[in-house]
C-alpha cells in the first residue's frame, strides 16, 4: 500500500492548479464576472467558451488519446485534475453527458471510424450530446421504452418515431445518443439499437423546459417520421450492433453511475466549503447551534471516504479485480452525500439560506442526484441483487 | 499510489481467516457466554455451546501462528509488522466475535511495551499467548475479558493531543468483588466480553511519552473499528443467507425491495468506512501526521456502518433474530459494544473536527 502521489503526479496537480487558476479568472473576466447557468442559453455560450480553453490545453478529457483529444493522462492523473478543477471552482462541464457518458461506450464499441469522428469533435465541443433514453412511460422502467426505428433500405437508413424525455441540456445539443426499438415484435431489454442522432433532421423538435431549480436545464424530443441515414455520421449511425442497444447502454450506465460522472473531487471541494463556512460562521458562538458541528464533519468524512473507497476501486481496476455492479453504491453514497453536504450548509446559512445563493442554488441542483443515472430505489435493487445475490422476483 | 494490500498480507488474512473459521464457530463465541442466569434472572448464553477448552484454544491457535506478536519488534520475539499487515486480521476477529482481548493485547499493549522497553518483562508471554492483556481508555473503567487479563494499561487523554498518558494499572479491585471472589463479572449487553467494571485502582507507573501513549489508544480504535468492519460483514451474511431461504407470501423474503434495500444499505456503509479503515492503518504505518485524524474519521464511520448492520440485519430476520438461540445476538451485541468502545463515533467526528480546526 502506499498512499503518495509519485513526484510527476505532483508536477501534474502543480500545473494544473496554475493553469486552471489563471485560466478561470481570464474565463470569468471575458464574461463581465458574470457567470450564468449552463443550462440557460445566454449561460451556455459561455461555457462553451470554457470548455474550448479547456480543450486547447488538453484538459478537456485529460486521459483520452492525444490522437481523439485528450493528453493520454493516467487514471490518476484524472482524479487529480477532477480534485483540482473542484478546488479552484471550476464550472460545471456542460459536454459532460458526451465526454462521460456516451464516450466511454464510444471506446468499448465504436468502430476506428466513428472514434475518429466523433471523439475530437466532442471534447472541442463542436459537438454536443445528450442523452436520450428516458421516455413519458419508461423512467425506471427503461426496458419498457417505445420509441421506434424502422429500416428503411431503399434510402438507406432508420425512420424514427417518439419521444424521449427529461433530456439535459437538449434544447442546447446538436447530438442525441439514445435507444431505439428497432425489432416492432420485440418486448423489454431485447431488440433495441443504441443509435446516434444529429438534432437537426426533419422531423426532430427539441422543446426545452424548466428544471425545479428554473433553469431550462431539460429538454423533451419527438420523432415525427424523422429520417437518420446511415451515412448522417461517418461510421454510421449505430453504435455497437443492431438489436444489442441494451447492453451497449448497460456500458454507459455503469460509467454514469460509477465514478466517471462523479468524481471524489467534486465532494471533497465542497466538504471544504462547508468546513470553511462552518469556522467562518462560528467566529460569533452564539450565531450558530452547536450540533452543527458534528454534521459538517460527518459531510467532510462521508467525502474523505469517498476518496479513499475511489483509490482503492481504480487500484483494484488497475490490477485486473473489477468492481461490477458495486459501482450502484458508489452512485449512491455520492448521491445522498451531496444532499446532505448542502443540507448543512443552509442550516448554517439560517434565515438567509432562502436568499440564491450557491448553497441554496447547489442544494436544489443535489436534490436530482438521488433521482437521475437510476433512481437510488433501483441503484438499491442493482446492488443486492448483483452484488449481494439477493434473489430476484 | 497503490491502494490494496500485498499478496503477503492476504495471505496472512486467509490464513487467519481460515483458523478461525474451524475453531471460532458461533459454538465458540456462545461457550464464552457464562453459564446460568445473571442478576436479574435472564438466561443470555443459552444454545448449543462448544466444549469450554476450545475457547482457550483459538488463543493458543492464534499465538502459534504469532499472530499475537504481529505488531511486536522482532527483537522481543515478534513479527515486526505494521499496522497495515495486522488491520485484516482484526477485521477476522470480529468477524469471528474471536471471545478474547485481541485488539488489547495484539494491537495495543504488545505494540506500546515493544516500543517503551517492556519494562516489566510480560512482552514474551503476551506473544507466546500465555498471558493476555487489557486496556481502559478514556476515563473508563470495564476491563473487556477482565477475568483473564493481568497486564492493564490506561490509555487517557487530558486537554489536547499532547495531553495523552499511558499507565499501567495495578492493584484494581472490581465492583462486586469480595474476600471469596476476586474479578466479578458485570452483567452486560454482551456477556462473552467477560466485563469487569473497575471500583478501585492504582495507575502511576507511566509508560513512554505522550506520543506513545496517543498511537497506543490510536491502534485501539484502529483496531476496534477494523473488528466492526468485519462483525458488519458476518450480521449481512447471514442475513443475506436468511433472506434467501425464509419464504413469506410464497416467496423469499430477499426477494422484496424493502429487505433489499435494508440489506443494500448495510453493505454500503461497510464498503465505505473499510477504505477508510485501511487508509488510516496506513497513516498509522507510516508515521503521517494526519494519523489521528484518519484513525477517528475510520472509528466513526465502522461505528456508524455497524450500528446500521445491528438494526437492519436484526430488523430482516423478524422474530427469529430477537433470541438468544439463533446466533445472529452473539454478533449484534459485540458490534453494539464495539461502536462505543474507545471511543463512539460522535467523540471520534469531534477529535476530527479538532484536526480541521472548527
Amino acid at each position: 500500500m502506499d498512499l503518495t502521489w509519485s513526484a510527476d503526479e505532483e508536477q501534474f496537480r502543480a500545473e494544473a492548479r496554475t493553469w486552471l487558476e489563471a485560466k478561470l479568472a481570464a474565463w470569468r473576466a471575458r464574461h463581465d464576472n458574470r457567470i450564468l447557468s449552463g443550462d440557460t442559453t445566454e449561460g451556455f455560450a459561455q461555457h462553451l467558451d470554457w470548455e474550448r480553453t479547456l480543450f486547447d490545453a488538453g484538459y478537456a478529457a485529460v486521459s483520452w488519446p492525444t490522437e481523439v483529444g485528450g493528453r493520454g493522462a493516467s487514471r490518476w492523473e484524472w482524479l487529480i485534475f477532477e480534485e483540482e478543477y473542484y478546488r479552484a471552482g471550476g464550472p460545471q462541464r456542460v459536454t459532460q453527458n458526451g465526454i462521460f457518458l456516451l464516450a466511454p461506450t464510444v471506446f468499448e464499441f465504436g468502430s476506428p471510424e466513428q472514434q475518429a469522428h466523433i471523439l475530437p469533435r466532442m471534447a472541442s465541443a463542436q459537438d454536443l450530446w445528450c442523452q436520450g433514453w428516458s421516455e413519458p412511460n419508461a423512467g425506471s422502467d427503461l426496458a419498457s421504452l417505445s420509441s421506434r426505428a424502422v429500416r428503411d433500405d431503399e434510402r438507406g437508413g432508420w425512420v424514427l418515431n417518439g419521444q424521449k424525455t427529461w433530456t439535459t441540456r437538449g434544447a442546447f445539443c446538436t447530438h442525441l445518443f439514445g435507444l431505439f426499438r428497432t425489432d416492432p415484435a420485440s418486448e423489454r431489454h431485447r431488440g433495441l439499437t443504441y443509435l446516434l442522432v444529429p438534432l437537426d433532421l426533419d422531423g426532430v423538435t427539441v422543446r426545452g423546459f424548466g428544471r425545479l431549480d428554473g433553469d431550462e436545464g431539460f429538454a423533451e424530443v419527438f420523432f415525427e417520421d424523422a429520417f437518420l441515414p446511415d451515412d448522417a455520421l461517418p461510421g454510421g449511425v449505430v453504435l455497437g450492433g443492431v438489436g444489442e442497444g441494451w447492453s451497449v447502454a448497460m456500458a454507459t450506465t455503469s460509467s454514469e453511475r460509477g465514478l466517471t460522472l462523479r468524481s471524489p473531487g467534486r465532494f471533497c471541494a465542497t466538504a471544504d466549503r462547508l468546513v470553511n463556512l462552518y469556522r467562518e460562521r462560528s467566529k460569533d458562538p452564539d450565531a450558530l447551534d452547536p450540533g452543527l458541528r458534528d454534521r459538517v464533519v460527518q459531510g467532510w468524512i462521508a467525502a474523505e471516504a469517498y476518496r479513499w473507497q475511489t483509490l482503492q476501486t481504480v487500484t483494484d481496476d488497475a490490477e485486473g479485480r473489477s468492481a461490477g455492479a458495486a459501482s450502484s453504491f458508489v452512485k449512491l453514497w455520492w448521491s445522498e452525500l451531496d444532499v446532505a453536504l448542502h443540507e448543512t450548509a443552509l442550516d448554517i446559512l439560517g434565515a438567509e439560506a432562502e436568499l440564491d445563493n450557491v448553497w441554496s442554488k447547489g442544494w436544489q441542483f443535489a436534490l436530482s442526484g438521488p433521482i437521475y443515472a437510476g433512481t437510488n430505489e433501483i441503484q438499491r435493487n442493482i446492488a443486492a441483487e448483483r452484488v449481494l445475490g439477493l434473489p430476484r422476483k | 499510489m497503490r491502494f490494496a494490500f500485498t499478496d503477503d498480507q492476504i495471505a496472512f488474512r486467509d490464513a487467519v481467516k481460515d483458523l478461525l473459521s474451524k475453531e471460532c464457530p458461533p459454538e465458540v463465541v456462545r461457550a464464552a457466554w457464562p453459564d446460568g442466569t445473571d442478576d436479574h434472572g435472564a438466561r443470555k448464553g443459552e444454545g448449543a455451546r462448544a466444549d469450554a477448552d476450545r475457547v482457550a484454544k483459538v488463543w493458543s491457535d492464534l499465538a502459534e501462528m504469532g499472530v499475537l506478536g504481529v505488531a511486536v519488534a522482532e527483537d522481543h520475539g515478534g513479527l515486526g509488522m505494521a499496522e497495515t499487515d495486522w488491520v485484516l486480521l482484526a477485521e477476522e476477529t470480529g468477524y469471528a466475535a474471536l471471545p478474547h482481548p485481541f485488539v488489547e493485547t495484539a494491537c495495543v499493549v504488545a505494540p506500546l511495551l515493544s516500543e517503551t522497553g517492556d519494562g516489566d518483562g510480560v512482552l514474551g508471554e503476551l506473544v507466546d499467548g500465555t498471558r493476555q492483556a487489557g486496556a481502559v481508555s478514556l476515563n473508563g473503567s470495564l476491563v473487556a475479558w477482565g477475568d483473564a487479563v493481568t497486564y492493564l494499561v490506561a490509555l487517557d487523554r487530558r486537554g489536547g493531543e499532547d495531553g495523552w498518558s499511558a499507565r499501567r494499572i495495578t492493584g484494581g479491585v472490581a465492583l462486586g468483588d469480595d474476600e471469596h471472589h476476586r474479578r466479578h463479572l458485570a452483567d452486560a449487553l454482551d456477556a462473552g466480553r467477560h466485563l469487569v467494571q473497575l471500583g478501585a485502582w492504582k495507575a502511576d507507573a507511566t509508560l513512554g511519552d505522550t506520543d506513545a501513549a496517543r498511537r497506543a489508544f490510536d491502534r485501539g480504535a484502529l483496531g476496534t473499528a477494523a473488528q466492526l468492519v468485519g462483525l458488519g460483514r458476518r450480521m449481512l451474511d447471514l442475513t443475506v443467507e436468511y433472506a434467501a431461504e425464509r419464504r413469506q407470501f410464497g416467496v423469499p423474503i430477499g426477494t422484496q425491495q424493502a429487505v433489499k434495500h435494508h440489506l443494500a444499505n448495510v453493505a454500503m456503509g461497510l464498503r465505505f468506512a473499510a477504505p477508510a479503515v485501511y487508509a488510516a492503518a496506513w497513516s498509522m504505518a507510516t508515521g503521517s501526521p494526519n494519523a489521528s485524524r484518519d484513525v477517528s474519521a475510520a472509528k466513526s464511520l465502522a461505528s456508524d456502518a455497524a450500528r446500521t448492520a445491528v438494526r437492519n440485519t436484526l430488523q430482516c430476520h423478524g422474530a427469529i433474530g430477537y433470541t438468544v438461540e439463533y446466533d445472529l445476538h452473539l454478533y449484534l451485541k459485540r458490534a453494539e459494544a464495539l461502536s462505543r468502545a474507545w471511543g463512539n463515533a460522535a467523540w471520534h467526528r469531534r477529535r476530527v473536527g479538532d484536526a480541521l480546526d472548527i
